[in-house]
C-alpha cells in the first residue's frame, strides 16, 4: 500500500484544567488524506475538529498534552514536538483559522501581511514576493492593485480570500480550512466553495474542511469523518455517509439537516447533548442519545471498524447480525 | 376587536426606514450631501393568524430591520403598519404599550438575550410585572405554563436555574418562553435557530411549528433558505430593502420566478452529495443600500437584465409561469 500524504493515527489531545483535572478533546482520531483530496471533517460544537486541526499544526495552547502520530509522508511530525512540527508548518501544512478573516491587522496592507510568511519562510524577498503576492491575490479573485489595500477596504468575502491567498504563501500541500464560510452569506459561501475546489485541483492541494455544515461538505468533499465526542463515529466517502451510513449519528445528523428538496416535512432533532470530556465516557459516547442503542452499548466502548470499501464506524450495530424484519 | 377572523393580523404597505450615515468629518467640511442607508425600501406584506412567513435575504438585506419597524423598535419614515386593524405608525409610546403585549420577539443569541444574574423563573417573569399582570402566585403558574410550551418540562427543573447552567437550545427555549409569557398573537422570531448546533435546531423550530398550528402569528427572519422551506407557510425574498419575490412556499421553493431567488436558491448547499447541480454563482457582493442602482435594484448582477431593467423599478405582480395566484414577483422579464 502506498503511504498516505497525511495519516493520523491514535491522535489524542487532554487539556489540562485550570481547577484541576483534564478534559480529553480529542479521543483517538485516526483517518487519511491523499494529495489532492478534498477531506470533510464533521461535527458539532465541541467535539474536538478544531483542536485535531491545531494539533497537525502544532499549535496547541501550552496546557495541552497530545499522543499519538500525525504522519507527514509517512514521517511523525509529532515524534519531537516543535523540532519536527516546525520545518513543514506554512511550508507542507497551512490553515486557514475560523475567523481568519477578521484577525488581519488593521494598521498593515493586506498584500504586506500575504508576504511576510514568505520572508520569514524564506520562500522569497522583495520583488519576487511582491509578485508572488500579486499572483496569489490574482488566484483567489482579488486584483492585484488591492495589495495596497488596508483590511477594511475589504469585504468579508474578500478578506477570506485574502486570508486563504496568506495560507497559501508558502505554497503548503495541505490546506486545513476551519469553518471557512460558517459568517458569510450563502452567495459569497459559494464563491469561497468554488475557490477551494478549483485551488484544490489545480495546486492538487489536498483540503480538509473542518465544518458543522453537512451541505457543505455534501456538495465539496470526496470523503469526510464524523466526529462526536471527540471520536471518529464514521468515515467514509461522502456518498456513503449519506446513502449508506453504519453510524446512527451520520444517520440523525443528516435528518436533522433542513434541505430544500425535502418538501415540508419536520425535520428530526436529536434529543439530549453530547457528554461531558473532563469525565471518563463508559460505554459508546452516543449511547444516551441513540435510537437504536442496545445492550452492548452503555457498557462496552465500540471501536472504529471496517464496514466497507475505505469506511470505517465505531458502532456496535455492525458487529452484531440484526433478526431479519421479516421471517 | 381582537378577533377578526378573515383579515390578516399584521398589514404592511410601503414600508421605508433609513438611517444616517456619518460622511466623516472631511465630508461635512466639504458639505458633501448627507447620507442615508435605505434599510427597508418600499416593503409590503400581510400576515395572517396561524401563518408562518419567512423574510429570507442575505446580510444588509433589511430583513431585520423591516422586523423592527414592525415592531416600532426603529421609527419608519414612510409607510403603514397595521396591526389587528390598528394602525400602529404614529402611535405614542404609551398608546402602543397595550399593542406590545400583543406582539413579540425571539433574538438570534441566546448567549446575549438572557441577562446572566437572572434566574430562568425571574426573566420570563419580567414582562408579566413591566404590564402589571396578575398576583404573584398566578405569575408563578404563567412562568411554569410558558416553560411548558417552550418545551422545558417539567418547568420545576428549569425555573431556578441560571443560563450558565443552561445549553444554547435550553437558553433559546427560555428566550422563547418570556416571549410566549404574554400571550403574544404575533411573534417575530429573528434567526432563531442560527447559532445553535444542527441537532437542537429542529427542536426550537417545531415550538414555533406547534404555536403557529395554535394560530399564532410567526414572522420569521432567517437567511437559511432550507429552513424557511421546511417551516414557512409562505416565503418572501428580499434584496436590498425590498421584497422581490413573495409567495407560498412550495411554489417559491419549485418554482421560483425572479432570477435573484433563482440564483439563491442555486447556491444553497443540498445535502445529498449527488446532488451537484451548477451554483449559480453571483459575482460581486450585495451593492450597499446607499447607493442603490437605478431601475431594478437588481439589475447590475441580473443575468437576465435588459436595457429597460435600467430605467424600470418593477414591481411585484404575478409572473406568467406562476402556479399559484398568490404568487408574485419583481420582475418585468418574467
Amino acid at each position: 500500500m502506498t503511504t498516505p500524504l497525511l495519516a493520523l493515527e491514535d491522535l489524542n489531545v487532554w487539556f489540562e484544567l485550570p481547577g484541576g483535572g483534564e478534559l480529553h478533546a480529542v479521543r483517538g482520531v485516526s483517518f487519511d488524506l491523499e494529495a489532492g483530496e478534498r477531506f470533510g471533517l464533521v461535527g458539532e460544537s465541541g467535539c474536538g475538529k478544531t483542536t485535531a486541526m491545531l494539533s497537525i499544526m502544532g499549535l496547541l495552547p501550552p496546557n495541552a498534552t497530545v499522543a499519538g502520530e500525525v504522519r507527514l509522508d509517512g514521517e511523525n511530525i509529532l515524534a519531537r514536538g516543535e523540532e519536527t512540527v516546525s520545518p513543514h508548518r506554512w511550508d507542507d501544512i497551512a490553515m486557514v483559522f475560523q475567523g481568519a478573516m477578521n484577525a488581519f491587522n488593521p494598521v498593515q496592507t493586506v498584500g504586506s501581511q500575504i508576504e511576510e510568511p514568505m520572508h520569514l519562510h524564506g520562500v522569497a524577498e522583495g520583488k519576487v514576493a511582491r509578485r508572488q503576492t500579486e499572483e496569489l491575490l490574482e488566484r483567489v479573485g482579488i486584483p492585484k492593485d488591492r495589495a495596497d489595500r488596508f483590511p477594511h477596504e475589504f469585504s468579508g468575502g474578500m478578506r477570506q480570500r485574502a486570508a486563504i491567498a496568506m495560507a497559501l504563501a508558502c505554497e503548503p500541500k495541505i490546506l486545513l480550512a476551519d469553518e471557512p464560510t460558517t459568517a458569510l452569506d450563502v452567495m459569497v459561501q459559494a464563491q469561497i466553495l468554488e475557490l477551494l475546489v478549483s485551488l484544490a485541483s489545480d495546486f492538487n492541494l489536498a483540503l480538509i474542511l473542518v465544518t458543522h455544515d453537512l451541505p457543505v461538505v455534501a456538495q465539496v468533499c470526496d470523503r469526510a469523518a464524523v466526529m462526536y465526542a471527540g471520536e471518529v463515529a464514521e468515515s467514509a466517502s461522502i456518498d456513503a455517509l449519506f446513502h449508506t451510513p453504519k453510524h446512527p449519528y451520520t444517520r440523525l445528523l443528516f435528518a436533522a439537516t433542513p434541505d430544500l428538496r425535502a418538501g415540508g416535512d419536520r425535520v428530526a432533532s436529536i434529543p439530549g447533548a453530547p457528554p461531558r470530556l473532563d469525565k471518563p465516557i463508559v460505554g459508546c459516547p452516543f449511547q444516551p442519545r441513540c435510537d437504536s442503542a442496545f445492550a452492548p452499548c452503555a457498557t462496552e466502548t465500540p471501536l472504529l471498524k471496517n464496514v466497507g470499501e475505505r469506511h470505517v464506524a465505531a458502532c456496535h450495530l455492525n458487529d452484531h447480525v440484526r433478526e431479519p424484519a421479516t421471517a | 376587536m381582537s378577533t377578526n377572523g378573515s383579515k390578516p393580523l399584521l398589514e404592511v404597505e410601503d414600508l421605508v426606514a433609513s438611517y444616517p450615515v456619518g460622511r466623516g468629518l472631511i465630508g461635512a467640511a466639504k458639505r458633501e450631501p448627507k447620507l442615508e442607508v435605505h434599510a427597508v425600501d418600499g416593503v409590503s406584506f400581510a400576515l395572517n393568524r396561524g401563518e408562518m412567513l419567512a423574510l429570507v435575504g442575505e446580510s444588509g438585506c433589511g430583513k431585520t430591520s423591516t422586523a423592527q419597524s414592525v415592531l416600532r423598535l426603529i421609527e419608519t419614515s414612510r409607510g403603514s403598519i397595521r396591526f389587528d386593524g390598528q394602525e400602529i405608525t404614529g402611535l405614542s409610546s404609551k398608546d402602543l404599550r397595550p399593542l406590545r403585549r400583543r406582539m413579540q420577539i425571539v433574538y438570534q443569541d441566546p448567549y446575549e438575550s438572557l441577562d446572566p444574574r437572572f434566574r430562568v423563573g425571574a426573566t420570563i417573569e419580567e414582562p408579566l410585572q413591566v404590564h402589571g399582570i396578575g398576583s404573584k402566585d398566578e405569575r408563578r403558574e404563567e412562568v411554569k405554563r410558558a416553560l411548558e410550551l417552550a418545551g422545558l418540562t417539567p418547568p420545576e427543573l428549569y425555573i431556578d436555574r441560571y443560563p450558565h447552567e443552561l445549553s444554547g437550545g435550553q437558553r433559546q427555549r427560555v428566550a422563547i418562553a418570556a416571549s410566549l409569557v404574554l400571550h403574544p398573537e404575533l411573534l417575530v422570531a429573528d434567526e432563531p435557530v442560527s447559532m445553535l448546533d444542527v441537532s437542537v435546531r429542529a427542536g426550537i423550530l417545531s415550538i414555533l411549528d406547534d404555536l403557529r398550528d395554535n394560530g399564532l402569528a410567526v414572522l420569521m427572519i432567517t437567511h437559511d433558505l432550507s429552513t424557511a422551506a421546511h417551516y414557512a407557510d409562505r416565503i418572501a425574498v428580499m434584496y436590498l430593502g425590498r421584497i422581490v419575490e413573495e409567495g407560498p412556499t412550495r411554489e417559491v421553493i419549485e418554482n421560483p420566478q425572479h432570477p435573484y431567488t433563482r440564483a439563491l436558491l442555486s447556491v444553497v448547499p443540498k445535502r445529498d452529495p449527488r446532488d451537484r447541480g451548477t451554483p449559480q454563482i453571483l459575482r460581486g457582493e450585495t451593492p450597499n443600500s446607499i447607493h442603490i442602482p437605478a431601475g431594478c435594484r437588481f439589475n447590475p448582477r441580473c443575468p437576465m437584465a435588459i436595457a429597460e431593467c435600467k430605467t424600470v423599478d418593477p414591481e411585484l405582480r404575478r409572473p406568467a409561469a406562476s402556479r399559484d395566484p398568490e404568487h408574485l414577483a419583481a420582475c418585468i422579464r418574467v
